[in-house]
């Protein structure tokens, strides 16, 4: 994350807890700061990741992705996907660097004809291998990409939670607005509500099964995306997560991507 | 009696569970395609030796892939072969890749068949050069047969450099008398003719840089060897061309920059001793798109290049002083839909060439291919001019594994 914000916080924080009451924005500040530092320090990680697609019928398309990323210190993480379903796509690779305030850096692999192409990152709100999710909602979340306000403290199916409206300070976005169900104890999200640039609600994404890794780090293994419109639904479920992988830049740069697998 | 069908049963299991498991990290796994293909011109054959109207073709590509060492280092095989109703040039087999590849944190090595792409446009691909044209599979020169090399990629902080020693020449692959889309009269390729007088042995060589910065991508080339594209010498009777291979020098350039929706390009070459002067060809342009058109989930690409070559009426491409206008129209739906269709303007004369190419996922293993090719108005001197019958329809159904 963002060193400057990061050193703002560590300046106004004492002032906060000591003297005056905080502003519901700067209360949604603390908490997606906190959600922030709790979740730094994993250096690199692996997973593999199952999309379900769902139409409004039910029926169901699957796809499955290998998840390789970096964390990077001072600016958004690095990230690689390698698609090996549907077969028609095996063998793509996407790679990414996230960047908290200017736009992200992206390649694509197109195994057929060997190509690297260098694409636009402008496409956010887009939907992410026909899924409902876009890519906004799947790449890393950095402090800096939302402006945030605390708006109740709710009980949410059994946990404590801080619920946060959170806006999107990156252009291209989807959305207006996003509504966050926060756990008080993992300060991870259970639910997320959606609204699209009209200010109606599109989608709901809920959190399943979190598990903690190395005694510190909380991931789901199931998240559910409903889109209230369309009917539609995507379910994705992560397994085989691993931690120190001893990755380095060179695991995220357009020498690798060319020999994704 | 009872014991040795035990034993063989316990090897057979012992066999396959210790091929299942060693050596450690050995991950072997097969992919590929079959393809079945359609094409038909609705216009009769210069030549009256073509086929006229319809054309089924059979295709097959499996790839097998291991690695090991921690993935440190790779073996891959490709095997392609097509069978051909009317083309005997076209009912062809190659090896696209056999290669293996030793990595380390700063190099890479590459020994065996493989195949390299360098570029960004769309149009043509001037600065790629690594790997023969497969020109049979199809006239938009983006198949291409498998390379025997030796690459070592130097990977720094200021980029990449990647450096080949090519020590086999691969010809290009031409239609056959009875085929399509080929030249009036027919390549014969029994006949190459070489500049060198170590013909396909001669010895090539390349090297590129190449870095990213922000929005840039950036790449520059050199090649010295036998050129990829030949010329054409009418034989005695003029019942055939020859090609020739010239041993040329290519410098090559090629950017993209990133600018929000806006991706702009750029190639640029300079190619010594193919033709009796230093000749430079570039193809420039952008790619803009409309994301989420009109609040929708699709994404509208447009797409212009200009296709330059300062030999201009002496070029020996089509290609001299003309523009493409095109569109990619992107569904972004679960069967992955994509529509491209382009125009390129000779900006000399009246002629046009159209392209649509459009492609669907069914199921899911399943992906239906469909282009058209328009060539309209050849003036007679235009390099396309032998193409102006060849207007055609082409499907493909592949199935993935």
């Amino acid at each position: 994350m963002n060193i400057r914000i990061l050193l703002a916080a560590l300046l106004t924080l004492p002032l906060f807890n000591s003297a005056f009451a905080e502003t519901p924005e700067e209360k949604g500040l603390t908490i997606a700061m906190e959600a922030d530092k709790r979740d730094t320090g994993w250096k690199d990680q692996k997973s593999d990741m199952k999309m379900i697609l769902r139409n409004r019928q039910g029926q169901e398309t699957q796809r499955q992705i290998r998840n390789k990323q970096l964390e990077v210190k001072g600016d958004g993480d690095k990230s690689m996907s390698i698609f090996d379903s549907p077969a028609d796509v095996k063998g793509t690779a996407f790679l990414s660097y996230t960047h908290a305030t200017k736009p992200d850096d992206q390649w694509l692999f197109l195994p057929a004809l060997k190509r690297v192409k260098r694409i636009s990152s402008n496409n956010k709100s887009g939907p992410f291998m026909g899924s409902e999710f876009a890519y906004e909602d799947i790449t890393s979340q950095e402090v800096e990409k939302y402006t945030y306000k605390w708006i109740k403290d709710e009980t949410y199916e059994g946990r404590e939670t801080f619920v946060l409206e959170r806006y999107p300070a990156y252009k291209h976005s989807g959305y207006t607005k996003q509504v966050a169900w926060v756990d008080k104890e993992m300060y991870q999200p259970l639910k997320v509500d959606f609204y699209d640039r009209k200010g109606d609600l599109l989608k709901t994404l809920t959190y399943h099964g979190y598990k903690q890794y190395l005694d510190k780090f909380w991931r789901p293994d199931r998240m559910e995306m409903f889109n209230h419109i369309t009917k539609k639904s995507t379910t994705l479920t992560w397994e085989n997560y691993a931690f120190d992988n001893g990755f380095t830049d060179r695991d995220f740069d357009k020498n690798s991507l060319k020999r994704a697998r | 009696m009872k014991l040795i069908p035990h034993i063989l049963t316990r090897a057979v299991v012992v066999t396959i569970g210790s091929f299942c498991i060693l050596p450690h990290g050995w991950t072997g796994e097969w992919r590929g395609n079959i393809a079945g293909e359609f094409r038909y011109f609705p216009q009769e054959p210069l030549d009256p030796r073509q086929f006229d109207g319809a054309n089924f073709s059979l295709a097959a590509q499996p790839e097998y892939y291991t690695q090991w060492d921690d993935g440190n280092q790779l073996f891959v095989f490709t095997a392609f072969a097509r069978l051909d109703q009317n083309d005997d040039e076209r009912s062809h087999a190659d090896i696209r890749e056999l290669a293996w590849t030793r990595i380390s944190e700063s190099w890479e090595l590459k020994i065996g068949i493989r195949k390299v792409f360098w570029g960004v446009t769309e149009s043509q691909h001037l600065v790629d050069i690594i790997n023969q044209t497969d020109l049979v599979e199809n006239i938009d020169g983006e198949d291409k047969l498998g390379q025997p090399m030796v690459n070592l990629a130097l990977i720094r902080d200021w980029g990449t450099v990647n450096l080949f020693v090519l020590p086999y020449f691969r010809e290009r692959t031409f239609p056959g008398v009875e085929g399509r889309l080929r030249t009036i009269p027919p390549v014969d390729t029994n006949n190459p003719i070489y500049e060198s007088s170590d013909e396909e042995k001669h010895v090539d060589f390349a090297a590129r840089w190449s870095h990213y910065f922000d929005i840039w991508d950036i790449g520059v080339s050199y090649f010295y060897g036998t050129s990829r594209d030949p010329l054409f010498v009418p034989n005695n009777d003029g019942s055939a061309l020859y090609p020739a291979y010239n041993i040329i020098n290519q410098t090559g350039l090629d950017v993209q920059a990133t600018v929000g929706d806006w991706l702009w390009k750029l190639e640029l070459i300079s190619r010594d001793g193919f033709t009796d002067r230093r000749y430079t060809a570039l193809t420039g342009g952008f790619e803009y798109t409309l994301v989420g058109l009109m609040e929708t989930q699709y994404d509208l690409g447009l797409l212009s290049e200009y296709l330059f070559d300062d030999r201009g009426k002496d070029s020996t491409t089509p290609f001299d002083n003309d523009l493409l206008l095109g569109g990619r129209f992107t569904l972004n739906d679960v069967q992955s839909t994509e529509i491209l269709a382009g125009i390129i303007f000779d900006l000399d004369n009246d002629s046009r060439t159209a392209i649509l190419e459009a492609s669907r996922r069914l199921g899911d293993a399943w992906k239906l291919t469909v282009e058209a090719r328009g060539f309209n108005n050849i003036e007679f001197n235009d390099a396309l001019y032998n193409f102006r019958h060849e207007d055609h329809l082409h499907a493909e159904l592949a199935w993935y594994f």
